[in-house]
């Protein structure tokens, strides 16, 4: 809660519309205790006095009653109507979302076809039918207002209870032993309220509008009583002679609708739960680069060589190092793989290549990629985006990820190679048909015409393996490809850039957290660990013997087909967060061979021929093949 | 009796195609007739494809969803309605996505405290006990009873989601993909959990992955699922080392094993058969080397095969 107040006052427009919506409500809710004239009390002899002259600060209408009063009853008036129709709206529109929502099925299609029945009207129109029957007056006004607004709301709140219905925790509840009802008041309702809340704010001074809209019709407030919309309308006619009798309510109008609109916003973004995390401000382009020291110089290792890559996450005061210092290399048609656990910087380090982290929160701090000796961190955005998908391309675990779901797969093979170069229909045509082939999907002259939603999850990532061949790229960054898949078809799609990789001379980086995967697809490994590399080696070295007592370790929790009903071995424990990195080896705290030493300082990766490990006590693979 | 669980040709099929006012205009039939039984203590594992009813079937179990026909027998006694908080007190569910499951909204605690309120009516101050004991016997802290779920990472909140299914006093619990959304060496300590657990309240498990390694290492018996149907039923240790299914065969070339080389077993499509449209035989029959004109035509039924397995299949591959 006061995270959500933080985030409103950081946002200064909302603020300043906070502040002058409070004035306005203080001053309407005090104006019975104000000294005022008589709001009602008509005195022709004084009709049309200007503004500022004696005895009546902002003048006299056309009664020559006096206006400041009229002013301040009137948008109290005006505000409690707002407000009043707001939650009216609010409260049965919700519950009729809630309702169909949460039940579904018939009682839903009944509700929504009656709630689309309504939107058809334009609300104007309804609004008028309502009072229309009902017969003038505030009371009545305020109940079409809110009639109105009510499929708004049902609307709105009925997507958000779908989608909350069926979570997981709903189930959960079900065989708790909650009622329906229980579980619409204490599962459903506690998560629907920011969304109601958020938009009752975006439309309460609608509301308001439209209320003094019907009043400026003489459908609302009735003479003498003074609403804003009424006192705009009883000024129409005197609108040339003298202009005061408009403007004083009409600036008032505007104030309270501009201030509550820009307070809505700055709720809705503080609500928004996809801002809390990040900043308010838009994403950059490119990842952020702000390195300190010298740059590495590339040594000719690889196609790719990426030396002391550091990328952190500045998070209010918090500094998340998601990679500490990486190297690593990737040679023409090699496949290197990066294993670890979830959150230990696979995806960051991949993402770092190409400048694809977000910013912010995301910065690299140092480090250098060095693709055929340029350096592609601190390039500037350019060149980066000519060279993604074109010399560097990425296969995400979600294909949707990257694939549109409105468009053709077929359209967007074409539209990822006119990215790079023109290309006329035929030819496109061509091409993308030979992609597809290219991924082995069956029917490929029919299946470009599909849409995503069209095929199965292989499938789709068979697509999306094609998008990043489109512009036959010399490296392609597989970030845990085949995790959402099943393994009859991930053994495909591993064949598939297998052969690849072969046939192309692609150099393919391949993340996973698959030892098995691991041993089949790469040449080389990279065991990751809290952001840095951990053990590197050819890949039969280290899954026959592996020196790092982490690696080992994970490898013993990987339970094997064939090996029958057994206890597994676990790691007990859990990684270290990156913001409080101990000092020392960041897997001491699990570490059964954990010394003195293993705390102090910086543990280096020491190189020897092919492998490399970061370890004070390695184990020793002659020992561990004897044994 | 020793049966914990037995299901008599349940089955269940989706309308699909609303049309106006929501008449259906055809069925999915998501789950075939299935006639099982789990022993009591006994771990029974599931495994299959995504989209091959795994979960429709453990939905079932619970009173999640009703049946289209058949019945459900837990601990002798028939369910007929689905009704979870009927079931609830007899069989529970663990989830596969652990953050999902808990209410972001609500504590730990409050959590905790539904079943123990609604299913057994449990005074406050018994209420306090039970979570206590329950949270010892999964080794979580009782210090985190007052915080929100997001404050966990997915090993813990697994923890709780398991914790939340033995508060009902359950004895059966269907664990849909506990650990698949874990970490191997996080995976490793739950699944050690779930075994400790097992012995200490003799709990009877429906174990459901896709993870073939995993069913095997926690299992007695497997039941392999296809397109709906059970077509492989036998020992945990038999099951993938000698398959006598030739889609089970299928599975178990897949698994990527270390020291095994890459070859994907099969070259043409691995879709399953479109469900609105099924094949009049065999659902494996559009993938399978050995199909038949029978395999075609006809429904194999699952039939005992050896001296402990089942297997639905016209030409079982040799033991
Ligand atoms: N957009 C982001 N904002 C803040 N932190 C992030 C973001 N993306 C990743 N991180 C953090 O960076 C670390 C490494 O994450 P990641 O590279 O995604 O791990 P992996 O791919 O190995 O699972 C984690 O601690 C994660 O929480
Ligand atoms: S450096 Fe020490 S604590 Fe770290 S892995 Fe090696 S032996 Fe274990
Ligand atoms: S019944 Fe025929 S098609 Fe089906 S799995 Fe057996 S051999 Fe293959
Ligand atoms: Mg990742």
């Amino acid at each position: 809660m006061t995270g959500f107040f933080q985030l409103l006052a950081r946002n200064r427009l909302a603020l300043a519309g906070g502040v002058v919506l409070s004035l306005v409500i203080l001053l309407a809710l005090v104006t019975p205790l104000l000294p005022l004239a008589d709001p009602d009390v008509t005195d022709t002899a004084n009709r049309f006095k200007l503004p500022f002259s004696e005895g009546a600060l902002l003048g006299t209408d056309h009664l020559g009653r006096d206006l400041l009063s009229r002013l301040l009853w009137g948008t109290r008036l005006s505000l409690a109507v707002g407000f009043a129709a707001a939650i009216v709206a609010a409260t049965i529109g919700s519950a009729i979302g809630i309702v169909a929502g949460f039940y579904g099925g018939r009682t839903d299609n009944l509700i929504m076809r009656g709630v689309d029945m309504l939107m058809a009207f334009p609300y104007i129109l309804l609004a008028l039918a309502i009072v229309a029957a009902l017969g003038p007056g505030l009371f009545n006004a305020l109940i079409a207002v809110a009639a109105v607004n009510v499929p708004f709301f049902a609307r709105n709140i009925r997507g958000i209870t779908v989608g909350i219905a069926h979570k997981e925790f709903v189930d959960a509840a079900r065989l708790a032993g909650l009622s329906n009802t229980r579980i619409i008041v204490s599962e459903v309702l506690p998560n629907v309220i920011p969304v109601i809340v958020i938009a009752m704010s975006t439309t309460i001074g609608w509301m308001i509008l439209e209320t003094a809209g019907l009043s400026f019709l003489g459908l609302g407030s009735q003479p003498p009583q003074a609403d804003l919309g009424s006192m705009l309308g009883e000024a129409r006619s005197a609108l040339i002679t003298n202009p005061h009798t408009s403007i004083v309510p009409g600036l008032m109008i505007l104030v309270i609708v501009m201030s509550i609109n820009l307070l809505g916003d700055g709720v809705r973004d503080a609500l928004d739960p996809r801002l809390k995390s990040g900043a308010l401000s838009r994403p950059m382009a490119a990842t952020r680069v702000d390195r300190k020291g010298p740059l590495p110089a590339p040594t000719g290792a690889g196609l790719l060589e990426v030396q002391g890559l550091q990328t952190q996450f500045h998070i209010k005061d918090r500094v998340y190092r998601a990679v500490g210092g990486v190297d690593l290399h990737v040679a023409k048609g090699e496949c290197l793989g990066i294993i670890g656990e979830s959150g230990s910087g696979k995806s960051v380090t991949a993402l770092s290549v190409m400048g694809l982290v977000a910013s912010p929160p995301g910065v690299i701090t140092g480090g250098a990629a060095h693709y055929e000796g340029e350096d592609l961190i601190g390039a500037p955005y350019r060149r980066l985006r000519g060279m993604r998908g074109r010399n560097v391309a990425y296969i995400f675990q979600d294909p949707l990820a990257t694939l549109h779901p409105l468009y053709r797969v077929g359209d967007q093979l074409i539209e990822a190679i006119r990215a790079h170069r023109p290309i006329g229909r035929e030819e496109g045509r061509r091409k993308a048909v030979e992609l597809l082939t290219a991924v082995r999907i069956p029917n490929p002259e029919k299946r470009i015409a599909n849409y995503p939603h069209e095929m199965s999850g292989g499938m789709r990532q068979r697509v999306g393996i094609a998008m990043a061949l489109a512009n036959d790229p010399d490296i392609i960054i597989a970030d845990e490809p085949t995790t959402a898949l099943d393994v009859t078809v991930q053994a495909q799609v591993l064949t598939i850039l297998d052969d690849l990789r072969r046939s192309r001379g692609l150099a393919i980086i391949f993340i996973t957290h698959d030892f098995g995967v691991v041993a089949q697809l790469c040449d080389r490994v990279a065991v990751m660990y809290a952001g840095r590399i951990v053990e590197e080696g050819r890949t039969a070295d280290i899954l026959g013997a592996p020196r790092h007592p982490y690696t080992a370790r994970l490898m013993a929790c990987v339970p094997e087909v064939g090996g029958g009903k057994r206890r597994l071995e676990a790691i007990a424990g859990l990684p270290p967060v990156v913001d409080r990195l101990p000092e020392g080896c960041a897997f001491a705290e699990r570490c059964l061979k954990a010394q003195e030493a293993c705390r102090r300082d910086e543990i280096p990766l020491v190189r020897d021929g092919a492998s490399a490990v970061r370890c004070l006590y390695p184990n020793d693979p002659s020992r561990e093949a004897a044994e | 009796m020793t049966e914990a669980l037995k299901l008599t040709d349940l089955a269940k099929s989706f309308p699909v195609g609303r049309g106006f006012l929501g008449g259906a205009r055809g069925a999915v039939k998501a789950v075939h007739p299935i006639t099982l039984s789990v022993r009591k203590g006994e771990t029974l594992g599931i495994v299959g494809e995504s989209g091959c009813g795994k979960s429709t079937l453990a939905r079932m179990l619970v009173g999640l969803l009703k049946p289209t026909s058949g019945t459900i027998e837990i601990e002798g006694e028939a369910f007929a309605t689905a009704d979870p908080a009927a079931f609830g007190r007899r069989i529970q569910y663990v989830f596969q996505d652990p953050i999902s499951s808990l209410n972001p909204r609500k504590t730990i605690r409050q959590i905790m405290e539904a079943p123990l309120k609604r299913l057994h009516n449990m005074p406050a101050e018994a209420r306090k006990e039970r979570i206590a004991e329950i949270f010892d016997s999964v080794n979580l802290r009782e210090e985190f009873l007052d915080r929100y779920p997001h404050e966990f990472s997915g090993g813990q909140a697994q923890r709780i989601g398991i914790a939340r299914a033995l508060a009902a006093s359950a004895r059966i619990l269907i664990l849909d993909e506990p650990v698949s959304a874990l970490d191997v060496s996080v995976q490793a300590q739950v699944l050690n959990l779930l075994a400790d657990l097992r012995a200490a309240f003799d709990l009877t498990y429906l174990f459901i992955s896709h993870d073939l390694a995993v069913v095997e290492a926690v299992s007695d018996r497997i039941a392999v699922l296809y397109f709906g149907s059970v077509v492989e039923l036998g020992p945990a240790e038999e099951v993938f080392a000698t398959p006598r299914h030739p889609y089970t065969r299928l599975l178990a070339d897949s698994a990527p094993v270390v020291g095994r080389p890459l070859a994907a077993p099969e070259a043409a499509g691995t879709d399953l058969p479109d469900p609105l449209n099924p094949p009049p035989g065999c659902a494996f029959a559009g993938r399978c080397p050995h199909a038949t004109d029978r395999c075609r035509s006809e429904v194999p039924r699952l039939e005992p095969i050896g001296d402990h397995a089942r297997v639905a299949c016209f030409h079982p591959l040799p033991a």
